[in-house]
């Protein structure tokens, strides 16, 4: 490990920590349906969508109206991708003649992009033609995205209003979310990722003629439009097979640098916001604090792990970190703390074969989907994930002082707790269920690439990226068949909506409450002690749920791997 | 509940139908307009041309370069070999047999005699997406002798011209020190023209 090494990862947290309160102030604004600067130049696109669409936004909603035209509009937009991707060989901008994609492909496509997932069985590059890239894809990278933020704006509305009926309204949640800051960051990003050297054209592809004499086909297309969106809201889907690797979605050690920022800038900032929300910025803070501990914690491992030659190499006579799978212009530090910014968020980008870490280096992004993606997480997502360990960590420190447990002025009952332990138990249940299923059939065993007990955690891999929303992959594993598109495509589904819909009725069982003013005995929610019990809750829920499975996997390939053993 | 339904059909398939045009075709249209005006080289994807105009590749994409009289880039998964129509790395774990054999068989190609060291890991392994245009100084330089012999020029000659290629981190912190094996390769056959 090196001292430039470390020095990255200082910059990058400490850029986080300047950024957090200026995007967390942005985010307040919007979450409290304010005038921006920007409302001069799109206020005029928002009100028109809402006159067509038919939309008051100052129509209150409960939370299961809320709940349902999100729902709705989910469906609506799935639809739209499958049928998009489904007729592409009738469709325009289409050159190279990419003929239609198969029915249990497009679906895993289309819940994939609906629930900001992006995982991708198949290879952009020489499936989808350069209008399904745009229209039946991007568009998800920004409404998933907008979803998600709309969706922590009514849980904070939960904590903050007094004895309301109402979460706000999704529409205007949405709509605002997407036009008034995701639209005009990717604006600028997209410009400067050309600058840097992404391509941005409608042209397919152009042909070289090689120093060797050889043909080189290059495939082009719209990708910084595509890349900006990909990366801030925590999407992942690449334009191209090798995503965030490709020279042509990430060219620089400085885009790189800039793409691991642009992942975790909003979710950062919604910590901020939080804590604006409910009327007290060291709640956010102690949240952001719990995050960054957990976030280095596993920066440290990865690095420490990739930094020096696998046992195989060593055994070769090769030098230097594990350098199979990674890019020479990101080095080991570039590509270890971008796996982990990519799997603490649930972006799912990668720039580096997670499937080719050693096995401690890929247990760690492993390990963070399966904790939930709290760590920053996925914009909107991960907020909310996080405040449903939040709501366990209150109940379990109210069980040892004996008094009703207290979140941020809202008093946390038996309603709260079980629908809270009803969506983290979503994971578990998919993530080893799903695994379970595929290690003993056929079809299941078909899959990976590798032999022995990484094989088994490429399974395992999949079914945590999908049900966490994540996205990359232990990309060995051959997805692209109908059991595994069916299967990922359900866990994906479930990973997403099976916590949100809980979300949301959390929201509303605690908007309907009285405020609870913080008394003598309340447990305080804000310094370290608070820390270290969401830090311990969140390990020991989801350190001993995988623990059996990270056994059999990752660890089991360590030990054999330190013993000298091939497969 | 079903009131609550049939209120958010209208908004759900107008604003599906108003997003999609707006995200999916106005932004990247945008986007792709300023980008062609302002940065038209990049834009069209960094293409390096011949004297006569022909496209040789691109200068932030490997290609394959096999011949003794080059210096080779990394061994690359992506179809045949730097095929920018299947990047991808190659997805081996740590303790793959098929990994140990194919870096066995790159070790002993690259290696001059056996009493020389390791070739440097760059040199001998994937990388992530089959295209990586660059490789370490020390890979460059590991492959001096060999061009230098191919060549018949000096290897002082080409250790300078490997030096004057190196590009170094922004900061000391952002990046690591590499080198395009592609402006390489050119510069080298400006240089010292093939035999």
């Amino acid at each position: 490990m090196t001292l430039a090494g470390w020095a990255l990862i200082a910059l990058f947290v400490a850029i986080l920590g300047l950024t957090a309160k200026p995007v967390g102030l942005w985010l307040f604004a919007l979450y409290e349906g304010r005038r921006t600067p920007l409302h001069a130049l799109l206020g005029p696109v928002e009100r028109g969508f809402y006159r067509l669409a038919g939309v008051d936004p100052a129509k209150e909603q409960s939370w299961r109206r809320y709940a349902l035209h999100m729902l709705l509009f989910q469906l609506a937009t799935a639809l739209l991708t499958y049928f998009l991707l489904r007729a592409q060989g009738m469709l325009p901008l289409n050159q190279r003649g990419l003929p239609g994609v198969g029915a249990d492909g497009a679906m895993n496509v289309a819940i994939s992009f609906v629930t900001n997932t992006n995982w991708q069985w198949y290879t952009g590059e020489s499936t989808l033609s350069n209008l399904s890239q745009m229209l039946a894809l991007a568009i998800h990278n920004f409404l998933s995205a907008a979803t998600g933020i709309a969706i922590a704006f009514a849980l904070f509305r939960g904590f903050a209003r007094r004895e309301s009926a109402t979460v706000g309204n999704f529409w205007a949640d949405m709509t605002r979310v997407t036009l008034y800051l995701l639209v005009p960051i990717c604006v600028v990003y997209a410009l400067y990722l050309v600058a840097a050297g992404v391509p941005q054209t409608f042209a397919a592809s152009i042909d070289a003629h090689t120093l060797e004499g050889a043909r080189q086909t290059l495939a082009l297309g719209p990708v910084a439009s595509q890349e900006a969106i990909k990366m801030l809201g925590t999407n992942g889907g690449g334009f191209f097979n090798a995503n965030s690797a490709h020279p042509f979605e990430n060219p620089t050690a400085m885009t790189n640098l800039v793409q691991m920022l642009s992942i975790f800038l909003i979710g950062v900032g919604l910590t901020y916001t939080f804590g604006k929300a409910v009327g007290d910025t060291r709640q956010g803070w102690a949240i952001l604090a719990a995050m960054a501990i957990l976030f280095l914690a596993g920066a440290a491992v990865a690095y420490a792990m990739e930094v020096h030659p696998t046992p195989l190499m060593h055994q070769l006579g090769l030098a230097g970190g594990n350098m199979e799978g990674k890019e020479v212009r990101f080095g080991i530090i570039g590509s270890a703390l971008f796996s982990v910014v990519t799997t603490a968020a649930s972006c799912g980008a990668v720039n580096a074969m997670h499937d080719s870490f050693t096995a401690l280096g890929g247990l760690i992004p492993m390990f963070n989907m399966e904790l939930g993606e709290v760590v920053v997480g996925g914009v909107g997502a991960g907020i909310y994930g996080f405040l449903l360990f939040a709501i366990l960590a209150v109940f379990v420190a109210g069980l040892m002082v004996g008094r009703t447990p207290e979140y941020v002025g809202k008093k946390i009952e038996a309603r709260e707790v079980k629908l809270a332990v009803l969506a983290i138990a979503v994971l578990p249940l998919m993530i080893l269920g799903g695994s379970a299923i595929a290690t003993v059939t056929q079809a299941g065993l078909a899959g990976p690439l590798n032999k022995g007990p990484h094989g088994f955690s490429e399974i395992l891999y999949a079914f945590s990226s999908a049900t966490a929303n994540n996205g990359s992959a232990f990309a060995g594993l051959t997805a692209g068949t109908p059991f595994y598109n069916a299967l990922l495509g359900i866990a994906m589904w479930i990973g997403r909506f099976f916590i949100i819909v809980p979300v949301l009725a959390i929201a509303g069982s605690l908007a309907a409450k009285k405020h609870t003013p913080a008394g003598a005995g309340s447990f305080p929610t804000t310094g370290g002690l608070w820390v270290g019990l969401l830090v311990g809750i969140i390990l020991i829920i989801g350190g001993l749920t995988f623990l059996p499975g990270l056994a059999l996997g990752p660890i089991a390939d360590h030990l054999t791997a330190a013993a000298g053993q091939l497969f | 509940m079903l009131n609550d339904i049939k209120s958010g059909l209208r908004p759900a398939l107008v604003l599906t139908l108003l997003f999609a045009a707006l995200l999916g075709l106005a932004y990247p249209a945008l986007i792709a307009g300023v980008g062609q005006l302002v940065f038209p080289w990049q834009a069209n994807g960094s293409i390096v041309r011949d004297a006569r105009g022909q496209a040789i590749g691109s200068a932030i994409i490997g290609q394959q370069f096999a011949g003794p009289g080059y210096f080779h880039g990394r061994p690359s998964a992506a179809g045949k070999g730097y095929d920018p129509l299947a990047s991808s790395g190659s997805n081996f774990g740590a303790s793959a047999k098929p990994l140990a054999d194919r870096v066995k068989g790159d070790i002993s190609a690259n290696r001059p005699s056996p009493d020389v060291l390791a070739p440097p890991a760059d040199l001998v392994t994937a990388s992530a997406s089959g295209l990586d245009p660059d490789i370490s100084p020390e890979a460059a330089l590991y492959q001096v002798a060999r061009v230098a012999q191919a060549r018949h020029v000096s290897t002082a000659q080409l250790d300078a011209l490997v030096d004057q290629h190196i590009d170094t981190p922004l900061l000391g912190v952002i990046g690591e020190r590499r080198v395009n094996v592609l402006a390489l390769n050119r510069a080298l056959d400006a240089a010292f023209p093939r035999p």
